[in-house]
C-alpha cells in the first residue's frame, strides 16, 4: 500500500501532503481500503487521499480505528500531557518537598522522593509522559542527582510554550528562542560558578554539598553522617590525579533492622554469604584468599562427551578418579597458601568436607560483580582453573569475619583491612524495607554530587539561587535579539522561575511574594547568591546556609530540559489507536 | 483541550488530602485490628487460610497476624512491613510498634485537620523520638557484672514477655526452660541451635527442656536400641547408590553378565564405603540424606546406629552439642572429630518415638520438647516460646533493661511533655501529641483488661510526677503497682526499636502527598 501511497502522489492534494509523509515514516504495512463513503471519512476527519478520479483511498492502515490529532491540537496535547508529569514531581522538590507511595503491579510498595524513581515506577501510558521519563532517567544516569528538577524545569517550559502558541508564535520560532535562551542560561552558570577548593584532609565542603542533596529525602534525620559516609567512599575509590571515580567500586548494600544510625562505611567488601561448613572458622586473621570461578565439582568438559562404563575395572577407575580429582583440587588450593577460598559456584559434599578437614574455610555461591571486587579490595586474581592457582594470584585480606543479624539466622561476611582498599562497602540499616531502599537511592545521589564535584570543582549555589540568576540573565539578553524569539527567551526566563517558585511553594511560603523579593535582592546588590530560605534559618544568602548544588548538574538539567522541549513542541501530528 | 491519559488502563492516582486520608485510615485500621491482642489480657485472633485446607492458626502475636493478612493498601503495608522487621531483629513487641504507630498517625491525622503541615509534625516528632530515647536510656538498668541478678532479670522478662500469650498459665515453668536454652548458647544469637519438637498430647505443664539432645527420628531395624560411651559420626553423604559424579558417564554393556558385575562393583563400593566409615571406630552413624537397606544392613551387622535423613539444622545441631564435625569423605579416620556422647537410647514421647543423645559434650545446642493438648495450641505455644527465646537472647548481647506494664511509655511520655513545654512553635503540638500517643499504650493495655483505662492512666500520670517512680498498669490486680516488686521487666532493645521504628514508618507515611497505583499485573487464569 505503501507502493500505491506512491504512485499516487502527485496527484495529492496539497492539504494531505503532511499525511502521506507520516504514512511512509510510520512504515506500517497499509493495506489500501478503498473506501465507500467519502463524507464519512471526512466527518472523522481522518487523513484521507483522493486519486484523480476522486475515489478516495487510505493510507493508514485500519484507520477508522485511530484517533488523530494535528497541529496546534496535538501539542496543545503533547504539552497537556508533559506538564501533567511535571506536576505530580513539582510537590517533591526540595527540602521539604513530600514524597510519593507508588504501589507496583505486584502490590509491592516503593514511597520515595527521587524524581527518576516515581516516574519510571508509574506505569506511564503516554507517549509524551514516556518522554518525560526518559528525560528524567538520562539525568540520573549523567548526574545521578536533580532527576526531579529537571522535569519541573521541562514542565515550566512547556507551560511557557503553549502561552506563546496561543499568541499565535510558530512552535519552531519558539524551540529557537528556548535554545537561544539555554545557552545563554548556561553560560551565565558558567560565569557564576565558583571554584571549590577541597582535598583528601579537608573534605568538609564535600560533605556540605552532600548534605545539600541529603536534605530533601527522608533521611534527613542523619544527613550529617551519610554525607559524611558518602564522602569518604568516594574519596577511598577516586582517583584524584585523573580527576574520575568509578562508582562501581562503591558497593551499596542494605539490611533490615537496626537504625539509620547504625548505617556504616566499611573499607571492604561485605558479601551476603556464610561459609559453605557450619563448622569452618568464622574469623580469619591475614587471610589470603583464592578467589575462583571454577566449581569444585567434578570436571564438565565443554565439548558433548560420554564415558562408557562396560567393565567393572573401569567403573573402579572412574571412582578412583573421582576421589583424587577431588583431593587435588582442595590440595592445590592448600599448596598455594590460600586460607580462604571464594567461589563463584558450588561446591559438592566431598569436596566441602574436603576443605574443612583440611581447614580451609570457603565461601561458595558468590555473585560475579561481588568476586570482581573481592579481587580489587584484596589485590587477587580471578583464578578460572587449578591448575592456574599461584601464591601471587591471592588476595590478601587483614580480617574476614563472619556477622550474624537479628534473631532470624542471617549472616554476613565481612572482608576487612585489605590490601588495597579501592573498594569500600556502605552498609545500609533502617527500621523497614521502604526505608532501605530509599536510603539506597538518597546515599546514590549523594555519592553521584561527590563524584562530580570531583571531576568538576565549580559550583553554583542552590535553594533557587542560580535558577534566578539565570532568569534574570535571560531576560536582560531577551532584549537584544530582534524577531519573534524575544518573546520565547522572556518565556525561558519566566520559567525558570518556577523552580524557585516550587521551593518556596512546598516550604509552605507566599511563592510570588517571596521570589520577587529574593529577584531585586539579587538584582539590586547583584550578587547571585540569593535563593529561597526553605529551612527557616532567616537568611537568604546561600553561601551561609550552605547550600550548593554542581555547575554540571544545573547545565546539564537545563540543556536536556531544553531539549526535550524542543521534541515536544516539533510535533505536529499525532497518530494513536483509539479506545474502542 | 482534552488530556490524554497518562497512566495505563486500571492504574489510578490519589493525591493532596485524599492521598494522606487513604494512608492515614489504612494504616490505623490496621493498628485497631492488633490492637485487642496488646498486653497481658490481650485476646487472640482466630487465622483461616483461604488456600487448600483451610488451615486454621489461634495466635495473639502480631506479625504473624499481620504475615497473614492480604492488605491492598499502600500504607497498612508499611505498618506490617515494620512488625515483620520487629519480630526479625529483636522478636518481640510486633503488636506494640504497630500500635504505637497508629496512634502517632490517629494523632498526626488530627494535626493536619487543624492545618499543621506534615513536614512540621515530621520535625517536632523527630525531636521527641530523640527525647523519648535519651529519657530510657537515663533509666536503664543493666546488671550484667552480677551473673545471679542478671538471670534473675532474664527470668523476669522471659516472664513478662510470656505472661501476654498462651502460656501465660506456666509463664514460670517456661522462662526457667527459656532461660536455660539460652544461656546454653552461650551468648551466641543463633536460635537455630534450639530445637523446638511439638508433641501432641499432655498438658503445657509436661513440657520440657532437655538437657541432651533430641533428634526426632527413628533407629534401623536390627540395630541397637541403646549404647553408651557413643562415639558419633556425623555426616553428610549419599548413602544410597553412590553414582559416579563424573559427567557424561554412563553404564553401557552388552550382556546380562556385565550387568551383575557392574551391579557387584557398586556393591562392592558402597560396602567399602560402609568399611571406611566403620573404620573410623564409632557405633553411631547419623546422615544427612537416606541409608538405603543394603548399607543400613551392613551397619547393622556391625552393631553401628545408623541413623538416615536427618535434615539440615538437626546435623548441624548434632554437630554442635556432639563437638563431631560434619564429613562427606572417609579416607582419613584419624583426624575426622568425632563426636561424643554418653548415652543414645530411644525414648517414646506420646506414641511417637525419637532418639536421645545426652550426656553430651558440648551442649551448645538443646531441645525442648513442647506437649499440648492440640496442634493450634502446640504452634502457638511455639511462637511464644520463640518470641522469649529471642527477647532473651538479644538481653543477653544488650544486657540493659527496662520496667515494663506501661512504665517506660509514661517515662518518656513525662519527658516528651516537658520537651513540649520548653519549645516554641508549632512544634510544641505534634510534640505533645507524640507523649499522647506514647500514653495510648498503657490505656490500650488497661483496655484490653477489662480495666477503667481513664482512672488508671491519670493515676500512673500523678505517681510518676515524683522522681524515680516504678508505677506501672498491674493488670492482675487492676491497679497502680510497683513494676520492680512485681518483677515486670522489659527488655531495652525491644523498646527502642519499636519506638524507633514506629516513629520512622509514622514519618514515612506522613511525607506522602500521592499515591499512585499502577494496574496490577495480569495472571493467567489458572483454571
Amino acid at each position: 500500500a505503501d507502493l500505491l501511497g506512491f504512485s499516487h502522489s502527485n496527484h495529492f492534494r496539497s492539504e494531505t501532503h503532511s499525511s502521506f509523509f507520516l504514512a511512509v515514516r510510520e512504515k506500517k504495512k497499509t493495506r489500501s481500503e478503498l473506501g465507500s463513503d467519502r463524507g464519512k471519512f471526512e466527518a472523522r476527519k481522518m487523513a484521507l487521499a483522493f486519486d484523480e478520479f476522486g475515489r478516495p483511498f487510505i493510507i493508514l492502515r485500519e484507520q477508522d480505528q485511530k484517533t488523530r490529532l494535528r497541529g496546534i491540537d496535538a501539542q496543545k496535547a503533547n504539552i497537556a500531557a508533559g506538564k501533567a508529569v511535571a506536576r505530580i514531581l513539582r510537590s517533591s522538590l526540595g527540602p521539604k518537598g513530600m514524597d510519593k507511595m507508588l504501589q507496583g503491579p505486584d502490590g509491592d510498595v516503593t514511597i520515595t522522593n527521587d524524581g527518576a524513581t516515581i516516574l519510571e515506577q508509574m506505569d506511564v501510558d503516554n507517549q509524551i509522559a514516556k518522554l518525560m521519563v526518559e528525560l528524567s532517567r538520562s539525568q540520573d544516569y549523567e548526574i545521578g542527582d536533580g532527576t526531579t528538577g529537571v522535569v519541573v524545569m521541562a514542565g515550566a517550559l512547556l507551560e511557557q510554550a503553549e502561552r506563546q502558541l496561543d499568541r499565535g508564535i510558530h512552535p519552531i520560532r519558539v524551540a529557537e528562542g528556548y535554545e537561544m535562551a539555554s545557552r545563554v542560561a548556561v553560560e551565565h552558570l558558567e560565569r557564576i560558578s565558583q571554584k571549590f577548593e577541597f582535598d583528601v584532609n579537608n573534605f568538609e565542603p564535600l560533605v556540605q554539598t552532600c548534605m545539600t542533596t541529603l536534605s530533601s529525602k527522608i533521611v534527613n534525620r542523619c544527613k550529617r553522617s551519610l554525607a559524611e559516609i558518602a564522602v569518604k567512599a568516594v574519596l577511598a575509590v577516586a582517583d584524584l590525579e585523573r580527576r574520575d571515580v568509578n562508582l562501581d567500586l562503591i558497593k551499596i548494600e542494605g539490611k533490615v533492622g537496626g537504625n539509620l544510625e547504625d548505617t556504616e562505611l566499611i573499607y571492604g567488601i561485605l558479601v551476603d554469604k556464610d561459609m559453605s561448613h557450619p563448622q569452618m572458622p568464622k574469623q580469619i586473621e591475614d587471610a589470603h584468599i583464592a578467589i575462583l570461578t571454577c566449581p569444585f565439582e567434578p570436571p564438565k568438559p565443554k565439548t558433548k562427551h560420554k564415558v562408557d562404563i562396560d567393565t567393572v575395572e573401569k567403573f573402579e577407575t572412574l571412582r578412583k578418579q573421582e576421589q583424587q580429582y577431588f583431593d587435588e583440587m582442595v590440595q592445590k588450593c592448600k599448596d598455594v597458601g590460600a586460607t580462604l577460598v571464594i567461589c563463584q559456584w558450588g561446591f559438592d559434599d566431598e569436596a566441602n568436607h574436603l576443605l574443612m578437614h583440611r581447614n580451609l574455610p570457603a565461601v561458595r555461591w558468590v555473585g560475579g560483580v561481588e568476586l570482581e571486587l573481592i579481587a580489587i579490595a584484596t589485590g587477587g586474581r580471578i583464578v578460572p582453573r587449578f591448575q592456574e592457582l599461584t601464591p601471587e594470584k591471592l588476595g590478601k585480606a587483614g580480617m574476614v569475619r563472619e556477622k550474624s543479624f537479628g534473631t532470624t539466622k542471617e549472616r554476613m561476611l565481612y572482608i576487612e583491612h585489605c590490601a588495597n582498599s579501592k573498594a569500600v562497602t556502605i552498609f545500609i540499616r533502617g527500621g523497614n524495607k521502604m526505608m532501605i531502599d530509599e536510603t539506597k537511592r538518597s546515599i546514590h545521589d549523594a555519592l553521584c554530587v561527590a563524584r562530580n564535584l570531583i571531576r568538576n570543582k565549580s559550583i553554583v549555589y542552590g535553594g533557587g539561587a542560580a535558577e534566578i540568576a539565570c532568569s534574570l540573565a535571560v531576560d536582560a539578553a531577551a532584549d537584544k535579539y530582534p524577531g519573534v524569539e524575544q518573546y520565547a527567551i522572556r518565556a525561558f526566563a519566566e520559567a525558570l522561575d518556577s523552580v524557585p517558585m516550587a521551593l518556596a511553594e512546598n516550604s509552605g511560603l507566599q511563592p510570588i511574594e517571596t521570589l520577587s523579593a529574593v529577584k531585586s535582592q539579587q538584582l539590586k546588590e547583584n550578587i547571585p547568591f540569593y535563593g529561597i530560605d526553605c529551612n527557616d534559618v532567616g537568611t537568604n544568602d546561600m553561601r551561609e546556609q550552605n547550600v550548593f548544588e554542581t555547575l554540571i548538574g544545573k547545565q546539564q538539567q537545563i540543556l536536556l530540559a531544553t531539549q526535550v522541549v524542543k521534541m515536544i513542541l516539533k510535533i505536529d501530528d499525532v497518530i494513536s489507536n483509539s479506545e474502542y | 483541550m482534552p488530556i490524554d491519559k497518562i497512566f495505563k488502563d486500571d492504574a489510578s492516582e490519589e493525591k493532596g488530602e485524599r492521598a494522606r486520608m487513604a494512608s492515614f485510615i489504612g494504616a490505623m485500621a490496621v493498628a485497631d485490628l492488633v490492637k485487642s491482642t496488646l498486653g497481658p489480657k490481650g485476646m487472640d485472633k482466630i487465622l483461616q487460610s483461604t488456600g487448600r485446607g483451610h488451615s486454621v492458626t489461634v495466635t495473639n502475636d502480631g506479625a504473624t497476624i499481620l504475615k497473614s493478612l492480604h492488605i491492598d493498601n499502600p500504607a497498612a503495608k508499611v505498618l506490617v512491613d515494620i512488625s515483620k522487621v520487629q519480630d526479625d531483629e529483636v522478636g518481640d513487641g510486633t503488636t506494640s510498634v504497630v500500635v504505637l504507630a497508629g496512634e502517632l498517625l490517629r494523632e498526626a491525622e488530627k494535626l493536619v485537620t487543624s492545618k499543621i503541615h506534615p513536614m512540621t509534625i515530621i520535625a517536632g516528632y523527630r525531636m521527641a523520638a530523640e527525647c523519648a530515647r535519651d529519657a530510657l536510656l537515663k533509666r536503664v538498668i543493666d546488671n550484667k557484672e552480677n551473673a545471679e541478678k542478671f538471670r534473675s532479670d532474664l527470668m523476669k522478662i522471659a516472664m513478662t514477655t510470656l505472661c501476654s500469650k498462651i502460656l501465660s498459665q506456666d509463664k514460670e515453668h517456661f522462662a526457667e526452660m527459656a532461660v536455660d536454652a539460652v544461656f546454653r548458647l552461650k551468648g551466641s544469637t543463633n536460635l537455630e541451635a534450639i530445637q523446638i519438637i511439638k508433641k501432641p498430647g499432655g498438658s503445657l505443664r509436661d513440657s520440657f527442656l532437655d538437657e541432651g539432645f533430641i533428634l526426632d527420628k527413628k533407629i534401623g531395624i536390627g540395630q541397637p536400641k541403646r549404647i553408651e560411651n557413643a562415639k558419633i559420626l556425623v555426616a553428610n553423604t549419599a548413602m544410597d547408590t553412590d553414582k559416579v559424579k563424573i559427567y557424561g558417564a554412563r553404564v553401557r554393556v552388552d550382556s546380562m553378565t556385565k550387568v551383575a558385575q557392574i551391579e557387584g562393583a557398586e556393591k562392592e563400593k558402597m560396602k567399602d564405603k560402609v568399611n571406611k566409615i566403620l573404620a573410623h571406630g564409632i557405633n553411631c552413624f547419623v546422615n544427612r540424606q537416606l541409608i538405603y537397606n543394603f548399607p543400613e544392613e551392613l551397619f547393622a551387622d556391625a552393631g553401628v546406629l545408623a541413623i538416615e535423613h536427618a535434615d539440615f539444622e538437626g546435623i548441624e545441631r548434632l554437630g554442635l552439642v556432639t563437638g563431631g564435625e560434619i564429613a562427606s569423605t572417609f579416607d582419613n579416620p584419624e583426624s575426622v572429630k568425632l563426636g561424643h556422647c554418653k548415652l543414645i537410647e530411644e525414648i517414646m514421647i506420646g506414641e511417637d518415638k525419637l532418639i536421645h543423645f545426652s550426656g553430651v559434650e558440648m551442649g551448645q545446642a538443646c531441645s525442648i520438647v513442647l506437649r499440648g493438648a492440640s496442634h493450634h495450641v502446640l504452634d502457638e505455644a511455639e511462637r511464644s516460646l520463640h518470641d522469649a527465646l529471642c527477647v532473651l537472647s538479644q538481653t543477653v548481647n544488650d544486657s540493659r533493661v527496662l520496667l515494663g506494664g506501661g512504665w517506660p511509655e509514661m517515662v518518656m511520655a513525662k519527658e516528651v511533655d516537658e520537651l513540649a513545654r520548653k519549645t516554641a512553635g508549632k512544634k510544641s503540638h505534634t510534640i505533645e501529641a507524640f507523649s499522647r500517643a506514647l500514653v495510648a499504650i498503657p490505656t490500650t493495655i488497661a483496655d484490653n483488661a477489662g480495666l477503667d483505662s481513664a482512672e488508671l492512666v491519670a493515676q500512673l500520670r500523678a505517681e510518676h510526677h515524683t522522681e524515680g517512680c516504678n508505677a506501672g498498669i498491674d493488670v492482675i490486680s487492676g491497679a497502680v503497682g510497683d513494676m520492680e516488686e512485681r518483677g515486670i521487666y522489659e527488655a531495652f532493645k525491644v523498646k527502642q526499636a519499636v519506638l524507633l521504628s514506629a516513629t520512622e514508618a509514622a514519618e514515612m507515611i506522613l511525607r506522602v502527598d500521592e499515591i499512585i497505583t499502577c494496574a496490577p499485573r495480569r495472571r493467567e487464569d489458572r483454571m
